[in-house]
């Protein structure tokens, strides 16, 4: 039936050099295109809300601020009616927040490739020109970057949203949960966890099992920074609370400790990722 | 140029050994049939010559030396796995784009060429095709990477008779345009119109290994009196007895036409399928020689 005639192969290829990175680019957005799409659609829903809802939040903390001339008991009953309103509202983002990195790596992580190996891809995408350890290591570093930049940007947005009502109830960025929020610990915190979900992924083969195993380890990983790493490099603040709008203390060693937690992170997340390159090596079919 | 070679080739899971001590030579321009029944090893040995099973022993090579799984090996082998996968929500166009971009050479106009000729739209989702659809498409997608070695895992599972047919017309073409393939099935009757070079696997062995015309130039069947078959047995290295109330055939490798045939016997050719599926049946050892060390097999007695 077919009449289509196919050049022959000539033997040229002894000395080829590998193909562009940049190739890359458009595989990894065609097929992680729902991660690439909801990942940033999401983000940027949470962060219309918390521009919105800072700006109401700013302009109440502001208002609680330029009360002091006004009698004290008004200012009281002000702090109050904002205590049960804003503060619950920005507690309930700023647990959100902590739950944020794994909520958005392993989503992206854990499929990357179970997807491939539950339905067999991995037999087409693994024995094309391009390489499997390459074409694999090319699509986990690109969406890592837009995960970093997504969350990166998500973590600023969040520390001016939160400002005030921190500055006014005693909290500092030192305490362990306003701490990963922000800085160069809250895409470090995504960035780990997604590279958890990519590993779990490859080591368990399918999306969903890896998914939860994804969750549980990224809640014993906080749990080891939170009782036993952090406190090595993050000096605990003197407990009690600091008096209303009193001027808040600058946490000692604020940025030293970000990079320390930043850095380990992101060693781990590299130890995952080259853990995964070995098992895409050796550990296939 | 030999398209394949392994050299004690071995994969075991654990302890199970899915293939042993497989030693191989294909020589290129051929198309080569790899046959046997289901757990042969056909795919572990498939996978491991596109790199992606690891052998636990000995080493496999393709396009003249270049190591399973390399670089250079992949860019020239085209690879369509058992069950043709294909990303299920991708339109074929962006099959194509994807293959185009994961490889050094893309025959792009080729390709739409064909999935016209086909009737598959290039708007259809992946997923959507039938299995007989996805296996052309896979093909397709294999055939345009122009590559040196096609190695197809049971093509032609998926398909209805009239899609084999159309399927095997175009892995004829590929060979006549100087593409190695080896496939693998267990249609032995629709591997022989294609394939001119035959590796036999069962219980993860190499039964039987060598060009067609070779194989069947090197055995004959004997027919002659039941009572002297055991003599002839031990006089001439056999493959298979059959035997029936009067007269048995016992299959017997032969140097040539030329080898005198036993007073009382009669000499016929033996059938490609025969023959196959006579070394299938036999036990372990009865390799033919040159693929493994058998020295004197013992012959399967087949009731007739």
């Amino acid at each position: 039936m077919t009449v289509l005639t196919l050049p022959a192969q000539p033997s040229q290829d002894a000395g080829m050099a590998p193909l562009p990175w940049r190739r890359m680019v458009w595989v990894t957005w065609r097929q992680h295109r729902a991660t690439l799409i909801s990942v940033p659609a999401v983000v940027g829903g949470v962060a219309l809300f918390l521009l919105l809802m800072g700006l109401k939040v700013h302009h109440d903390y502001a208002a609680l601020a330029a009360c002091h001339g006004a009698g004290a008991v008004a200012c009281e009953n002000r702090a109050s009616a904002l205590t049960s309103t804003d503060w619950t509202m920005a507690n309930t983002v700023l647990i959100l927040m902590n739950l944020a990195p794994v909520l958005i790596g392993a989503f992206a992580g854990a499929p990357v490739l179970a997807r491939e190996l539950e339905t067999g891809t991995f037999r087409y995408a693994w024995t094309q020109g391009f390489g499997r350890l390459r074409s694999t290591l090319a699509r986990i570093v690109l969406i890592a970057i837009v995960l970093a930049a997504v969350s990166g940007a998500l973590g600023e947005l969040f520390a001016w949203f939160f400002g005030p009502p921190m500055q006014n109830h005693g909290m500092t960025p030192g305490a362990a949960t306003v701490f990963v929020t922000r800085g160069l610990a809250f895409p470090a915190w995504t960035l780990a966890a997604f590279a958890i979900g990519v590993f779990l992924g490859m080591l368990i083969r399918r999306v969903i099992p890896a998914l939860a195993v994804t969750f549980g380890a990224f809640l014993a990983l906080d749990l080891l920074a939170w009782l036993v790493v952090r406190k090595l490099y993050l000096p605990e603040l003197a407990p009690g609370r600091i008096a209303l709008l009193q001027r808040l203390p600058a946490v000692p060693h604020f940025w030293p400790a970000q990079f320390i937690e930043a850095g380990w992170l992101l060693a781990l997340s590299a130890l995952l990722v080259a853990a995964t390159l070995w098992l895409v090596r050796h550990r296939v079919a | 140029m030999n398209v394949i070679e392994t050299s004690g080739l071995g994969k075991s899971y654990g302890r199970v050994p899915a293939l042993h001590d497989c030693t191989l030579t294909v020589p290129a321009g051929r198309s080569a049939a790899l046959v046997g029944p289901n757990g042969a090893g056909k795919s572990t040995l498939m996978n491991m010559l596109v790199g992606l099973t690891v052998p636990t022993a000995g080493s496999a090579a393709v396009l003249g030396g270049q190591p399973a799984g390399s670089a250079a090996a992949l860019d020239g082998t085209g690879f369509v796995a058992q069950d043709a996968p294909v990303y299920r929500s991708l339109s074929c166009a962006d099959m194509l784009h994807l293959s185009r971009n994961l490889n050094r050479r893309f025959d792009q106009p080729y390709a739409e060429a064909r999935l016209a000729e086909l009737g598959i739209p290039l708007k259809k989702k992946a997923g959507k095709l039938s299995g007989g659809q996805q296996a052309q498409l896979a093909l397709t997608l294999a055939l345009a990477r122009r590559p040196s070695l096609l190695i197809l895992d049971e093509p032609l599972a998926a398909l209805d008779p009239l899609a084999r047919q159309d399927f095997l017309g175009t892995v004829m073409t590929a060979l006549a345009d100087g593409v190695s393939v080896l496939l693998s099935s267990h249609a032995l009757a629709e591997l022989e119109r294609v394939a001119d070079y035959f590796i036999v696997l069962a219980g993860g062995e190499v039964r039987l290994a060598g060009d067609a015309d070779d194989l069947l130039a090197g055995h004959r069947m004997l027919t002659g009196p039941a009572a002297e078959a055991d003599r002839i047995a031990r006089q001439q290295p056999v493959v298979q007895v059959s035997r029936a109330a009067a007269q048995a055939h016992v299959l017997v490798r032969t140097s040539g036409p030329a080898e005198p045939v036993p007073p009382g016997w009669e000499a016929h050719p033996v059938g490609l399928e025969e023959l196959i599926l006579a070394y299938l049946r036999a036990p372990g050892g009865a390799a033919q020689p040159g693929v493994a060390a058998a020295l004197r097999p013992e012959p399967t007695e087949v009731a007739r």
